[in-house]
């Protein structure tokens, strides 16, 4: 332990105080507590302990050795990249990544080969960080272990589930497929706040490259830990688990369902039972599933086929170096470049839009203008266009030399064809207009309209809208708003 | 049947067939194993295109290896592709793996003949080979006793001279004890000298293949053969071993040697100490001086031992479920089936274990059991270094007695006291070998043991070929 490096905190500080109710979900006076685990199966070329492809949605049974059947025999032997990926998710999270034991967490189930699952139980890969979410707020994290995936079962006759099926077919492929079980602390209280934290998850994990994190695919797999309490008291209730959770839609419905379905029971005098619900999206509710009352004893102990993992200083550095920038660190970036409060980055990093608007401002475009075209004007993306283009465009949008819809119609192209945003212009005929062929014009509105401009001398910001649609119209939309109502307070100030 | 190096390099010089050796092995087999019973399986049909690739390589002027047209046996714990591999249970009955152990692979490419798979106690917990699903193996010297165990099979088809060599492997003395009471060569290798895929486990920690072999250069040319890193093994030791034969008759001059207290008193049999110190007087006359030592930490090894190999055992034996290989018995549910597969297809001494097992991991007990168990293995890995400081190599009884009656030892805790001299070395991880030295009041083979520390093999094979040299004046 004491041989490994200072391994500070990358990003942000850890704030705890998350404590939030939501009104009409819980009845006054309840909380929620909710800490989640997040299974996500990484992005490897071969699975944990052997050479078998990691594909999704192959043929049964077609990715599959002695090692990942758990052939008597046979043994495990760690996947390089999966440990390397497990750590750089680590250091994305802000843990400490620490040497590591794998473990034996001993049960019967028929889809898991050895019945016993490689895991990590006392001593994981990374512990102790927190995700920063965009609010400002951080969710503390307690661990992120490396352990195998089970196969697929597929139970047929009865309702689809083990205790009633007529048969069960079970596909090995995914046997063996490494995962890293992200466990948060209980320190979530609103089902908005666990939404936010797995998307943000979801954007980390994508960032780092180390799954593709699809939640509907099973690649990330969500089970809610939730129980609650009277406010203002510290105690950790029963809990319940639920599973079954397949999209961020669902992880807001279960939670506040089980949440409520606590108080309702708490209410009645009576107590939660400790167990593992499955979430019944169709029924809007959570049904009972194994109970945990008599807890299976798993009878962890460290797995002896595989050595522990011992990372350097040198290995840890080495991960460190590699992480790409990560959400939280480009929504203070953002933030930073263009002004602005970090809640309102939110959209555009997500759209991977960050590096454009803040390169952009760097080459001298209007941040508000650069950012107002991110949130508005690019939802799918930056497309073909440009740092340098967006940035000439903006600036020729300041100067007044194209009006804000034909900026819009330029950036289409700009995104759907790329090229220079000044040749798109004429092309398009998008010449200013001059600005004293305008002031003919206006002259001309002012004359047939001189009750709206005796109200505009008084003062009325109203009616400005009434001589910009005039100009407009007379313009087919060439000419630039702003144009003219600086045009229109010139003509005012001159009596 | 001639020593496997001599039956090498005739074969490799022309001077014998493989194909002939082969069938001269078979031949013995064919004689004598329906009262032996080493044998559970032979393999005639690979040891036949095995045995003509030797002879078609001889033919063409190429090398067939070291063990060129050499028949070997192979404990039945071991996987050999499409040939079947049964633990000696029931549950494993009628499987045939679909690949070949690592051990397997080394042997046919260094030239050996795979004649057949040996009895064993079930899943290798024993130490008599009483415990198979398939009937007792009886040791070639006295047919009314027992071969020891758990590699029984393989010890008594090289004492009967049905093959020169096989393989054992030794989780807890299961190569050791058996070659001292069928009275020939066995070793058990530092943990991780030799790959351990492929070997249907038992205590994953302490289980080791090794070599058993009429004499001790035999040993030591399969233990160079089979030794090595592979990288299919994660506790395969990643450095390049030295080479054991090209040493082996170097002597012991110079060496000292520690023979063992706490191995050389109470429970060991009068006759097996007379041997030990015999052996002693034999190293001293070659050169060594020898000096008694004490390891006050080995007489906790067997209580040790039998928390930390049956907690394995208990998680590594879980996956014979009945879902996708061997024995199954219906139930009206997964777990119904799981229970009745299990029920059904394990023997009393296997269920004992996992039962013992399941309890000292068990939450609440876990640290007065399992935890315990592994600081006492610290324990006597520290004190065996210690003791390496002063000594190069320590000396021992193998077994506490000659070979026992089959059914004389009905008590489960009588059994397991015959390996109170070779569990400490599993613990260790170190390697350790039984040799052959003279005989018991009954007439029938001692073995004596010689541990080494990690990796140093090759001195413990140079001693052992001095004792060997030793008792043939003896005798």
């Amino acid at each position: 332990m004491s041989e490994l490096p200072e391994q500070g905190q990358r990003v942000g500080t850890l704030e705890t105080d998350n404590s939030k109710t939501v009104e009409g979900v819980l009845p006054e006076g309840w909380e929620m507590v909710i800490g989640l685990e997040v299974h996500v199966e990484l992005a490897t070329t071969t699975k944990l302990f052997c050479g078998c492809a990691n594909n999704f949605g192959d043929e049964p049974n077609t990715n599959i050795c002695p090692t990942c059947l758990g052939l008597p025999g046979s043994l495990p032997v760690p996947n390089k990249q999966a440990i390397e990926f497990a750590m750089t998710l680590g250091r994305a999270l802000n843990c400490t990544v620490l040497p590591s034991i794998f473990a034996r967490k001993n049960y019967f189930y028929p889809d898991m080969p050895k019945d016993f699952q490689t895991t990590q139980f006392e001593e994981p890969t990374n512990a102790e960080g927190f995700v920063q979410l965009p609010n400002g707020r951080s969710v503390g994290i307690e661990r992120a272990h490396i352990e195998e995936d089970t196969g697929k079962s597929t139970h047929l006759g009865g309702g689809g589930r083990i205790h009633d099926a007529t048969a069960t077919l079970v596909d090995y492929n995914r046997a063996g497929v490494p995962l890293v079980e992200i466990v948060s602390h209980p320190v979530m209280h609103d089902a908005e706040t666990a939404r936010a934290y797995v998307a943000e998850l979801r954007d980390i994990l994508l960032a780092t490259g180390v799954s593709d994190a699809r939640m509907e695919e099973g690649s990330m797999r969500v089970d809610a830990n939730v129980s609650v309490r009277p406010i203002g008291n510290d105690e950790l209730r029963t809990r319940c688990e639920v599973k079954n959770i397949n999209s961020l839609r669902s992880l807001g419905r279960a939670i506040n369902y089980e949440a409520r379905r606590h108080v309702d029971l708490w209410t009645n005098g009576e107590e939660p039972k400790q167990e593992t619900r499955h979430w019944d999206e169709d029924g809007g509710r959570s049904t009972s599933g194994r109970s945990k009352e008599d807890a299976d004893d798993y009878r962890y102990f460290a797995c002896p086929d595989l050595p522990p993992l011992t990372p350097t200083a040198e290995d840890i550095a080495a991960i460190d170096a590699a992480l790409p920038a990560l959400p939280a660190a480009r929504r203070s970036a953002l933030a930073a470049a263009a002004g602005v409060e970090i809640a309102d980055t939110t959209l555009t990093v997500e759209r991977g839009l960050d590096m454009l608007v803040i390169g952009a401002i760097q080459a001298g475009a209007d941040a508000t203008v650069a950012m107002k075209h991110a949130d508005q004007n690019l939802s799918d993306g930056q497309g073909q266009l440009t740092l340098e283009s967006f940035a000439a465009l903006v600036v020729m949008e300041v100067d007044g030399l194209l009006s804000s819809t034909q900026v819009k119609t330029v950036l289409g192209e700009l995104v759907a064809n790329g090229g220079a945003p000044g040749d798109i212009a004429s092309s398009m005929g998008f010449e200013a207009m001059d600005t004293t062929e305008l002031a003919s014009l206006l002259d001309g509105i002012i004359a047939t309209s001189p009750d709206e401009w005796a109200r505009f001398l008084e003062g009325d910001r109203k009616v400005q809208g009434h001589f910009v649609g005039q100009i407009m119209k007379a313009t087919q939309g060439k000419a630039d708003g702003k144009v003219v109502n600086q045009l229109m307070t010139q003509r005012a100030n001159q009596g | 049947m001639s020593g496997a190096q001599e039956l090498a390099a005739s074969i490799r010089s022309g001077v014998q067939s493989a194909v002939a050796v082969a069938d001269a092995s078979f031949g013995a087999i064919n004689e004598r194993d329906d009262e032996i019973h080493a044998f559970l399986h032979l393999t005639k049909q690979r040891a036949q295109i095995q045995a003509q690739a030797v002879d078609d390589a001889v033919a063409n002027g190429n090398d067939p290896g070291p063990l060129a047209g050499v028949p070997i046996a192979i404990k039945d714990n071991m996987c050999t592709r499409g040939e079947p591999t049964t633990c000696s249970s029931k549950i494993l009955e009628g499987w045939r793996p679909p690949y070949d152990a690592t051990v397997i692979g080394r042997l046919e490419a260094a030239g050996a003949v795979i004649v057949g798979k040996t009895n064993l106690d079930e899943f290798a917990m024993g130490s008599s080979t009483e415990n198979s699903a398939f009937g007792p193996t009886r040791n070639p010297h006295d047919t009314t006793r027992v071969p020891g165990g758990s590699s029984g099979g393989s010890a008594a088809a090289v004492a009967a001279d049905f093959v020169p060599l096989s393989l054992g492997s030794d989780t807890g003395g299961s190569i050791r004890q058996p070659a001292a009471l069928c009275g020939v060569v066995g070793v058990k290798p530092t943990y991780g000298a030799v790959s351990r895929y492929g070997l249907i486990a038992f205590a994953s920690s302490l289980d080791q293949i090794g070599p058993f072999a009429q004499n001790v250069t035999d040993a030591a040319l399969c233990f160079d053969v089979i030794s090595g890193h592979d990288p299919m093994d994660a506790t395969s030791i990643p450095n390049p071993l030295t080479p054991t034969l090209p040493t082996v008759n170097d002597g012991v001059a110079g060496m000292r040697i520690g023979l063992v207290d706490e191995l050389m008193g109470e429970g060991i049999d009068d006759d097996v100490i007379a041997r030990t110190n015999q052996a002693a007087e034999a190293l001293t006359a070659a050169g060594a001086t020898v000096e008694r030592v004490s390891i006050p930490a080995t007489i906790y090894g067997l209580a040790a031992y039998y928390l930390i190999a049956p907690a394995e055992a208990s998680s590594n034996l879980a996956r014979f479920d009945g879902v996708r290989y061997g024995q199954r018995v219906e139930g009206q549910n997964v777990a119904a089936m799981n229970v009745a597969t299990r029920s059904a297809g394990f023997g009393d001494e296997v269920k004992r274990r996992i039962m013992l097992g399941t309890y000292a991991l068990s939450s609440g007990y876990y640290d007065a059991y399992y935890g315990k168990a592994q600081r006492v293995r610290t324990l006597i890995a520290n004190e065996f270094a210690t003791a390496y400081e002063s000594f190069d190599l320590l000396l021992s009884p193998t077994s506490p007695s000659t070979a026992f009656e089959i059914g004389a030892k009905s008590d489960p805790m009588a059994l397991y006291m015959c390996d109170v001299c070779t569990i400490p070395s599993n613990l260790a991880g170190h390697p350790a070998m039984s040799v052959p030295f003279g005989v018991g009041d009954d007439g029938l083979p001692v073995g004596v043991q010689i541990l080494a520390p990690m990796l140093e093999e090759a001195r413990m094979f140079k001693a052992a070929k001095a004792l060997e040299d030793a008792a043939k004046g003896m005798s």
